[in-house]
């Protein structure tokens, strides 16, 4: 009754196409963004619950924000075009540590050629951009042997990647430029004469920058490239046998997966974390990233956002409840009872609905549009 | 100048340390051999097993019982903590996703993991506890040859002969018993082998049990050479490029590539680490079989696999 | 059938031979396809037929012999040739894309059509999109050709079999090829669907004057719909000519009702 497409017509291709086509669901879109960009910095600008305190927004929307924009780089790679990676976190890392060389400004000595290359210290967005590039070079050499190994063999590859680059970061020390501690501190986050610093400035920051690439990455799956990814993923001799050249689609799908990938990565560590360790980047985050794409929903960007929403909120939910009920769990506990939760709820989704609870949301909306009619 | 001495040391610690790998590398040969399911859990299954075994060492040591009644008592109990395990597992998880491909099992394995490495330590508890099964002394030999003579554990070399006498006993069954034969079949084609009779549920839980038992035996010797505890798990990830370089579907792979990525391992790492700042142990082993990947995709030992439409 | 005008050869097979193994799938096969004509390939099972199909459009590389395209002489070819030669083919086991809808899987047959690269695409907005509604428009023309209107948009893994093979159909079509292979394009299929499927099937040899080489098991559909038949046994060739020429073959007729030899 609410949901009805009746009276709902499509005069040509480009409405049948759009990405909202639904125009109940435009409005729901548009009502959400509105909270996103203008309602949560009103409310935490005058401290009205929920944001009376900074919690919400520094501990769980700003790292949702990020950590949903890698969750869409890895969906793209894994459930669009099918290619399994267990080596993400290596890819934020080098998004993070390339732009925080680009920042700081980079300096190697060729003697030997006779030169030195010498980069004076970036913008942080052109930096972060071009974290992003380098992680995308990196992602296209790691998907060249994606064209003779496929799935399991592939997944190995991606975890040499993932101790390889975690290796790389740890020891040598030009990275971290010669940090003795190992750890590295973000340069001053200036845009455009503005500096980010509060949590407010922050948040809408990653908010542009998530808004944005998810709605490219969302031309890019609906469009042609999008159809050959998946296209690989489902049948890939048939892709082949209709033009599709496999090398193109799937280092294509490697290129932007790692790009993204590796700008989330540096706005991990330049606008969340502020100072970080190659510890932030670990197989831990790839196994943490690919659940949320396996949760949220394999080729689906809303999807995406759904994975890292879950995947965020349950510790603090584990925590919060049996606190309210009065039997407080121990640390230890319910990191025990995440992984019972998570592995748990990976199996039974994969058994049940493959793709994830943006498949569940999209047949929850098919029946929305019966309502009240059962059928 | 590299001492002879120095290498042999080095070379015979990596091979020891390979057959380790070997041991955790059996138990995914083992299911992938018959049932084409890629075992991401098999290191949490060590993980499980250990901690069953070593917990219930403690408590009948604790309660009086002597050591050889305690250990045999131990490894029953952790024997049957894994037959429970096989049989939740292969009900709940394996069973319903039979027809599937292999990518949505092994993601299914991954969770099983994490299952089992959170329920495990919420049981048995999440500290360090250390196993003493086996002599941990250190022999000196060839003193006369080398200064200082060759180094070698004892542990290691119990490692070796387990893995062995593993590798013999899984061979035969494999290939000279009935169930061996069948969970071939079943590794092949899982709908033929069910249209033929075969017991489809039955064959893996026997298969997810054997693993769960190889699984002990690797947490026996890991066990007491780390001491039981959840960095155990990360073992399996290295077993993968043992698996890669030795064929998944080979068990004498999984010893030859166990052996190549111990050694060549703790080789880079003493002779070549030490320009490249340490630590390259971390990832020499997947780069080797990355390398192989890309040469010889089947591994050492493994049949070639032809798609046809 | 009324014989095309033309005798002009689209595609020679010279002397193919295919082993896998032990086993010879192909044995020194020979024949033509002329242009505008429908050539069925027929035999008992097992003769060889999808894989001198395979071979056709480059999947399997045979041993020997060589396959002249539009003039073009090759020992072997890879799939990505042949389909931007224009070879387009349906499979056995329809091939279809499962995670996408039937008109998302047309509209992938259009894709070697498709100019617009990564960047214009992120974009979308602009020539990206024009590109997308201009292909949409020429696949609705097959779309409509095919009739399958109503399944647009309902992902093609809970179609029913007959309609699978009509999209797959169409996936091929939207690729406009010289020639179109189709592998038992009737299998599964109950009397009235292949009395539409054999409809479509002649009308994209008059309406759009594709080649068409086509499997096929059903005798009576391969006597309507063929200008001329190949017959493979056991991988060899045992007889070429139209279907009535055919149907008189003494081999021919032995070996379907399995004569030893």
């Amino acid at each position: 009754m609410l949901y009805r497409e009746a009276g709902q017509f499509k005069t040509s291709y480009a409405e049948d196409m759009a990405i909202f086509p639904i125009r109940q669901d435009r409005i729901a879109l548009g009502i959400l963004l509105g909270i996103a960009f203008v309602g949560v910095p009103l409310l935490a600008t005058f401290r009205i619950w929920p944001f009376a305190s900074e919690y919400l927004l520094w501990a769980i929307l700003l790292p949702f924000l990020i950590l949903a924009l890698a969750a869409v780089g890895v969906n793209i790679l894994v459930g669009y075009c099918g290619q399994i990676s267990l080596g993400s976190g290596a890819f934020m890392a080098i998004g993070a540590y390339s732009a925080y060389k680009l920042g700081t400004g980079v300096h190697i000595p060729l003697a030997w050629l006779g030169f030195v290359i010498s980069i004076p210290p970036l913008p942080v967005l052109l930096s972060i951009l071009l974290g992003g590039l380098m992680a995308a070079i990196a992602g296209i050499l790691f998907g060249v042997p994606s064209l003779r190994i496929k799935g399991l063999y592939l997944a190995v590859a991606t975890l040499a990647a993932q101790f390889f680059f975690d290796w790389v970061f740890l020891r040598v020390p030009w990275f971290t430029n010669y940090a003795p501690s190992g750890s590295v501190n973000a340069p001053p986050l200036n845009f455009f004469g503005l500096t980010v610093h509060t949590p407010i400035e922050r948040y809408l920051l990653c908010l542009i920058f998530v808004t944005v690439f998810a709605v490219l990455a969302k031309n890019l799956v609906r469009g042609n490239l999008g159809r050959q990814w998946m296209a690989i993923r489902d049948m890939d001799i048939a892709a082949e046998l209709i033009g599709i050249r496999p090398l193109y689609a799937k280092l294509t799908a490697f290129a932007v997966s790692s790009f993204i990938i590796g700008v989330a990565g540096a706005l991990w560590a330049f606008v969340y974390l502020g100072s970080w360790e190659p510890l932030a980047f670990s197989i831990e985050r790839s196994l943490q990233l690919l659940f949320m794409v396996i949760i949220g929903g394999l080729g689906s960007i809303m999807g995406s956002f759904v994975g890292a929403a879950f995947i965020l909120i349950l510790p603090i939910m584990l925590n919060l409840i049996p606190t309210q009920l009065g039997v407080p769990l121990s640390t230890e506990t319910i990191t025990h009872l995440e992984f019972i939760i998570f592995g748990s709820l990976i199996c039974y989704l994969l058994i049940k609905e493959p793709h994830g609870f943006a498949r569940l949301i999209s047949i929850g909306k098919e029946k929305l549009r019966l309502w009240p009619f059962p059928y | 100048m590299i001492a002879l001495g120095q290498f042999l040391e080095v070379l015979i610690g990596g091979l020891m340390s390979g057959v380790l790998y070997s041991l955790v590398a059996l138990g995914f040969v083992l299911i992938f051999k018959a049932s084409g399911v890629f075992n991401y859990a098999q290191g949490a299954m060590v993980l499980l097993a250990g901690l069953a075994l070593v917990r219930s060492l403690d408590l009948l040591v604790a309660r009086g019982y002597p050591l050889w009644a305690a250990i045999i008592l131990g490894i029953g109990f952790a024997a049957v903590i894994m037959a429970i395990a096989a049989w939740l597992i292969e009900r709940f998880v394996i069973g319903p996703l039979v027809n599937q491909d292999g990518l949505t099992l092994f993601m299914s394995t991954i969770g099983v993991t994490f299952v089992l490495e959170g329920a495990a330590q919420m049981i048995f508890g999440s500290d360090v506890y250390p196993l003493r099964l086996f002599p941990t002394d250190v022999w000196l030999l060839f003193e006369s040859h080398f200064p200082g003579g060759i180094l070698v554990n004892a542990l290691d070399v119990w490692g070796a002969v387990i893995a062995g006498i593993l590798v013999a006993g899984l061979a035969i069954f494999f290939q000279r018993t009935k169930t061996g034969r069948a969970l071939r079949a079943v590794a092949d084609d899982h709908m033929a082998a069910q249209s033929v009779g075969i017991p489809i549920s039955w064959i893996w839980f026997v298969v997810w049990l054997v693993a769960g038992l190889v699984a002990l035996v690797a947490a026996t010797v890991w066990g007491t050479k780390l001491g039981v505890q959840f960095s155990i798990t990360f073992l399996a990830l290295k077993a993968l490029p043992v698996l890669i370089i030795g064929g998944l579907t080979s068990v004498p792979g999984a010893i030859v590539g166990g052996l190549i990525v111990g050694a060549g391992e703790k080789i880079a790492e003493v002779f070549l680490g030490s320009q490249m700042g340490g630590g390259i142990e971390y990832w020499f082993a997947y780069v080797l079989a990355l390398a192989v990947l890309l040469v010889r995709p089947q591994g050492l030992f493994g049949e070639r696999i032809i798609e046809r439409i | 059938m009324r014989m095309p005008d033309t005798s002009e050869i689209l595609l020679q097979v010279e002397g193919v031979s295919l082993a896998f193994g032990g086993v010879k799938a192909l044995r020194d096969v020979s024949f033509d396809i002329r242009k505008g004509e429908i050539r069925a390939i027929i035999g008992p099972n097992g003769a060889g037929k999808t894989s001198m199909l395979n071979v056709i459009n480059g999947f399997y590389h045979p041993n020997r012999g060589t396959i002249t395209f539009k003039g073009r002489t090759r020992a072997q070819m890879q799939p990505f040739e042949a389909s931007r030669g224009g070879i387009a083919r349906t499979f056995q086991n329809v091939a279809l894309f499962r995670g996408m809808s039937a008109l998302d899987n047309i509209l992938a047959g259009r894709t070697l059509k498709m100019r617009r690269g990564l960047l214009w695409q992120t974009l979308r907005y602009g020539p990206a999109l024009a590109e997308e509604i201009e292909h949409r428009h020429r696949i609705e023309e097959i779309i409509d050709f095919l009739e399958i209107e109503a399944i647009r948009k309902v992902p093609v893994a809970r179609l029913p079999y007959g309609l699978q093979k009509r999209v797959e159909l169409g996936r091929a079509l939207a690729m406009e090829p010289d020639l179109l292979l189709l592998d038992e394009p009737m299998a599964g299929m109950n009397l009235e669907e292949k009395e539409d499927m054999s409809r479509f099937i002649i009308d994209v040899n008059n309406h759009y004057g594709t080649t068409i080489a086509l499997i096929e098991h059903d005798m009576a559909v391969v006597m309507d719909l063929s200008h001329r038949v190949v017959v493979l046994d056991h991988g060899v060739k045992i007889a070429d000519g139209t279907p009535d020429e055919i149907k008189k073959d003494q081999g021919v007729i032995d070996a379907y009702l399995g004569v030893a030899h």
